[in-house]
């Protein structure tokens, strides 16, 4: 008898019996939690502290990576570039994404579904792709936008450099453009739209009103994207990786992901640099979710739920519709082509009537015909699935344990389940690596390792689905099925499971497409024959072989753009998106 | 002095035909007069003050203040918001959080366009802000204000402005019923001494016949009956007006004729023959529908006296509610209960006969209602 205030359990008091087999468990969920976010962040720091184990002499403690880190001249420039990378790519994506917001929300400017269809694009194209792009769009050599310049203008210099640090902040910031979009259109969604009425009343005119009412309102939230996108940008792998190596820009990712790679690889160096970085995302994600714990202070209640009716900005209209389309080209219309472009010729070129005759589909045959893509879209797709599904059950357990027991310590599970927020994909796939190599036990190397970090790395994900729809899940529903006789499984399975099912199949789908697109993690963490999509495109990238990248790269933007549309037309109530 | 005529404002919906939620509204409110819009949830009455206000923008009509055009369709004209100079006061109060009590009421005046000296504007500050006694509180965050002050601090927002018309969305909704009754006295008090010309949105038919002039009754985006707050209430045009304005007792019978000496009516009901008048002509022989206010139910014990021309029937006590000033009787007359609101001097046990009179001009016959007939039947 296992019923919450069944014969078992006389006094009624849950939590009186600690032997019952729910306890057990949660407590296995809640100690596979504990290990998956906690053990290899402990090795890590374990690690930074260590010489590496060469040969058969074992590791010995030192504050040698610490100081090789720090004391050498090259530290410095690190870390100002890494914060002028985050800080500018950060500032560009909320100063253009408050501004879509701002046009899309509160004027009367034409191609407004435009907009929102473009805010699933961080989903759709994945990060390596979309800096791939832009270097065929912007490098001073081949860069098309360069190209045209030359030719129309006659110039000899390019118009822009792409390999530089305005050029990763461009990149960077305008990618992640789209989710300071979504922030801050729930932010102005959020405010009270008589406050800016009055304001109209008062006879302030548009532009005052935006200054003095609407951004100032929301400050809070301003602040807080701006965190969020801050922590994304010095997490980013992929451009630093693809733009600043090249030509000498470093940033804690990059330097990273060199330390392992150069030869021999230096572990302990990368994870002193890793620790830096993880106190300056922790700083941000607790910042970050202080403000939102706070958020609240500005928000007024009303009973009306109707909309603002939009400000007419009159001949601006035309203008604030020009900056979307113009918006839509540099952030998907131009990327997108290129690709397209680049896979349909047998050796990259630029574009011309010459080349437009080569225009061939043989790169897409080549490019599936090769052993290692087949395994890996297989291997993608098998990460993908069972990632997020242990994830979202995982997940839901823990939510349970959280929202519904009065158990001690439950809101340190929450934490524990939500902490990978703060690790960088990176960090993430090195304190993997260093813990399966440290413990040993055949992991490492195989597909089971990247399915660890995976399920580590989307925790807080699965967390964030579950708990919106918990919350809303009123426990008396719980508390009949238990007074019916059902045991506490029986209850989970068949009341709690079923009607957390839309919010479970959203997390689901939001952890399928990041999955697809995870790279930064992987790419330390995979060997021959576990290989992913991502790190197919990496690997060409390397070997140089850019056609056949582009083919593969627009198969990807193609199944995850039809995967998106699909999941959103099933899930249409709950919504996948970004954020 | 603000003019509407034939006000249209229609709202689009995701899927289906568009919410007409002002239709055809039509209405004048003289210079310095309490005009008060009233009516039931979702009948339009917020929408149509937000056309006025010109917050929404209305698909067809004219509006006009002070002889200056703000909105017409037909001449092409559409004056925005912010250029109106209508004060507002809004139901949700929108007080800005971010900014002190005395920011809030300086607003209107930092934000135009020839903005006065900073002393001058300190000074019309200080004086709306003593008119509505928050002179005190000035420098506060507007956060932290109670729901009284923050109307007040609204209300003093939109005087500040020193505006054309007063627009008004049901602003003391938020506040509890003793506070309601205190602030509807200082807006009374205050918009008689600047002699605003006001429009006043509210549901609450105590709130309009206390404080305004002038009373228009809206029904599914229409205005039904517009008049003073006595016409209203004595006189309602339909049955509408009739039962939603206080309670009524409504009593259906037929149209016999007109009586020339008396400049009545008579018609024969359920519960006898009646003198009944009327505002608009009745047709004899057609059906009407009478409405007598339970406290122009008279009852009495004894015998009336012979000689006035009264309506007079009989009827039994069926039940009766004590309210401590007044008592309602229940009174059974044939098959029709009848409403009557009594002096508690009069204590007729439940069972006893009892004499009823009624007043024929305080009988008013509604004609009947050929469009809500119809519609009643589709
Ligand atoms: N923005 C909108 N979009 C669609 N329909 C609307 C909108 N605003 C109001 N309506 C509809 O128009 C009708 C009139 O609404 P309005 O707000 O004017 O009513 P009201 O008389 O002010 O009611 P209340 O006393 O509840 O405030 C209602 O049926 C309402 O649902
Ligand atoms: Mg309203």
């Amino acid at each position: 008898m296992t019923s919450v205030g069944g014969i078992a359990n006389p006094r009624g008091k849950v939590g009186a019996f600690p032997v019952e087999p729910r306890f057990l468990g949660m407590g296995a969920v809640g100690a596979a939690i504990a290990w998956l976010a906690l053990v290899p962040l402990g090795f890590l720091f374990w690690q930074s502290f260590m010489t590496p184990r060469v040969g058969g002499r074992p590791a010995q403690f030192t504050l040698g990576n610490y100081a090789g880190a720090y004391s050498s001249p090259d530290t410095l420039p690190l870390l100002a570039n890494s914060l002028a990378f985050a800080a500018g790519a950060s500032l560009l994506a909320l100063a253009v994404g408050s501004a879509l917001a701002w046009i899309n929300e509160r004027t009367n400017t034409p191609f407004k579904s435009l907009v929102y269809a473009l805010s699933v694009v961080p989903l759709v194209i994945p990060g390596i792709l979309f800096v791939v792009a832009w270097i065929m769009l912007g490098s001073p050599k081949i860069g098309l936008v360069n190209l045209a310049f030359q030719k129309a203008f006659d110039a000899d210099g390019p118009l822009i450099d792409i390999y530089s640090l305005p050029g990763m902040i461009f990149v960077d910031g305008l990618h992640y453009s789209p989710i300071a979009f979504l922030l801050m259109t729930s932010a102005f969604r959020a405010m009270d739209p008589s406050l800016e009425e009055a304001a109209m009343m008062s006879g302030a005119s548009i532009g005052g009103i935006a200054r003095r009412v609407t951004f100032t309102l929301a400050w809070p939230a301003v602040a807080a994207s701006f965190l969020i996108l801050f922590v994304r940008s010095i997490e980013s792998f992929e451009t630093p990786a693809l733009l600043g190596l090249p030509v000498g820009i470093e940033v804690f990712t990059s330097a990273i992901y060199d330390a392992i790679h150069r030869y021999p690889s230096d572990v302990g160096l990368a994870s002193a640099y890793a620790m830096t970085l993880l106190a300056i995302t922790s700083f941000g994600v607790f910042w970050q979710s202080r403000m939102s714990s706070r958020g609240g202070r500005y928000a007024t209640v009303t009973g009306k739920g109707f909309r603002p009716r939009r400000m007419d900005i009159g001949r601006w209209r035309w203008a604030a519709g020009g900056f979307f389309l113009l918006y839509a080209l540099l952030v998907i219309g131009l990327p997108f082509l290129v690709l397209l472009w680049s896979s349909l010729q047998k050796f990259y070129s630029a574009p011309s009537w010459a080349a437009a005759k080569n225009i061939t589909p043989k790169a897409y045959y080549a490019v599936l015909a090769y052993p290692n893509v087949a395994t890996a879209i297989w291997n993608s797709v098998f990460l993908a699935l069972s990632g997020a599904t242990i994830v979202m059950l995982l997940t839901a357990v823990a939510c349970w344990i959280v929202h519904r027991t009065k158990t001690r310590g439950r809101w340190l599970l929450d934490g524990v389940a939500s902490a990978p927020l703060a690790l960088p994909g990176l960090v993430m796939g090195l304190a993997i690596m260093v813990c399966y190599l440290a413990l040993g036990g055949g992991v490492y190397g195989t597909i089971w390792i990247m399915l660890i970090a995976y399920v580590t790395r989307f925790l807080p994900y699965g967390m964030r689905y579950n708990s919106t729809s918990m919350i809303q899940l009123h426990p008396e529903l719980e508390e009949s099925a238990a007074m019916s006789g059902a045991s506490w499984s029986l209850t989970f399975g068949r009341v709690v499971l079923p009607l957390l099912k839309p919010g479970l199949v959203a997390g689901w789908i939001y952890i399928v497409i990041v999955s697809v697109r995870e790279l930064s993690s992987s790419i330390l963490l995979y060997s021959p024959g576990t290989e992913t999509v991502s790190v197919v495109i990496w690997e060409l990238w390397q070997n140089g072989q850019y056609v056949e990248l582009s083919a593969l790269g627009v198969m990807l933007i193609a199944a995850l753009f039809v995967f998106v549309v699909a999941a959103q037309a099933v899930s249409r109530q709950f919504g996948v998106r970004e954020v | 002095m603000l003019s509407v005529k034939g006000l249209n404002t229609e709202y689009k919906t995701q899927k289906g035909p568009p919410v007409k939620a002002a239709q055809n509204v039509e209405f004048e409110a003289p210079k310095g007069v309490f005009f008060t819009l009233l009516g039931p949830s979702g009948c339009g009455k917020t929408t149509t003050l937000r056309s006025i206000a010109g917050l929404e923008r209305p698909t067809s009509g004219a509006i006009e203040a002070n002889g200056r055009v703000v909105y017409s369709s037909s001449q092409g004209v559409f004056v925005p918001p912010n250029k109106r100079n209508f004060g507002m006061v809004f139901q949700s109060y929108a007080i800005w959080p971010h900014m002190t009590v005395f920011s809030n009421a300086s607003f209107p005046l930092e934000v135009r366009k020839n903005k006065l000296p900073k002393a001058q504007i300190r000074e019309k500050v200080m004086k709306v802000l003593h008119a509505v006694g928050l002179d005190h509180l000035a420098e506060r965050d507007a956060t932290k204000l109670s729901g009284g002050q923050q109307q007040r601090l609204a209300l003093a927002r939109a005087l500040v402005m020193e505006p054309e018309i007063l627009l008004l969305d049901e602003p003391l909704s938020n506040l509890d019923a003793k506070l309601r009754e205190k602030m509807r006295f200082e807006l009374k008090r205050i918009q008689r001494e600047l002699g605003l010309t006001t429009i006043y949105v509210t549901h609450d038919q105590g709130e309009a016949l206390a404080l305004s002039h002038e009373i228009a009754v809206m029904n599914e985006g229409r205005i039904v009956q517009i008049g003073s707050p006595r016409a209203i209430y004595e006189r309602p045009a339909n049955r509408f007006v009739a039962d939603f304005i206080g309670t009524t007792n409504f009593v259906d019978g037929d149209v016999k004729g007109f009586d020339d000496q008396t400049k009545l009516w008579r018609m024969s009901t359920p519960i006898g023959d009646l003198m009944v008048s009327s505002d608009a002509p009745l047709t004899a022989g057609g059906k009407a529908t009478l409405s007598i206010r339970p406290e122009d139910v008279e009852l009495t014990e004894e015998a009336p006296p012979a000689g006035r021309l009264l309506n007079l029937a009989n009827g039994v006590v069926d039940q009766k509610v004590f309210l401590g000033d007044i008592v309602d009787f229940q009174v059974r007359v044939g098959d029709v209960m009848l409403l009557s609101r009594a002096h508690p001097s009069l204590r007729t046990p439940i069972g006893d006969k009892i004499n009823i009179r009624m007043d024929p001009m305080k009988c008013v016959a509604l004609p009947a209602e050929p469009a809500a007939a119809a519609q009643a039947a589709a």
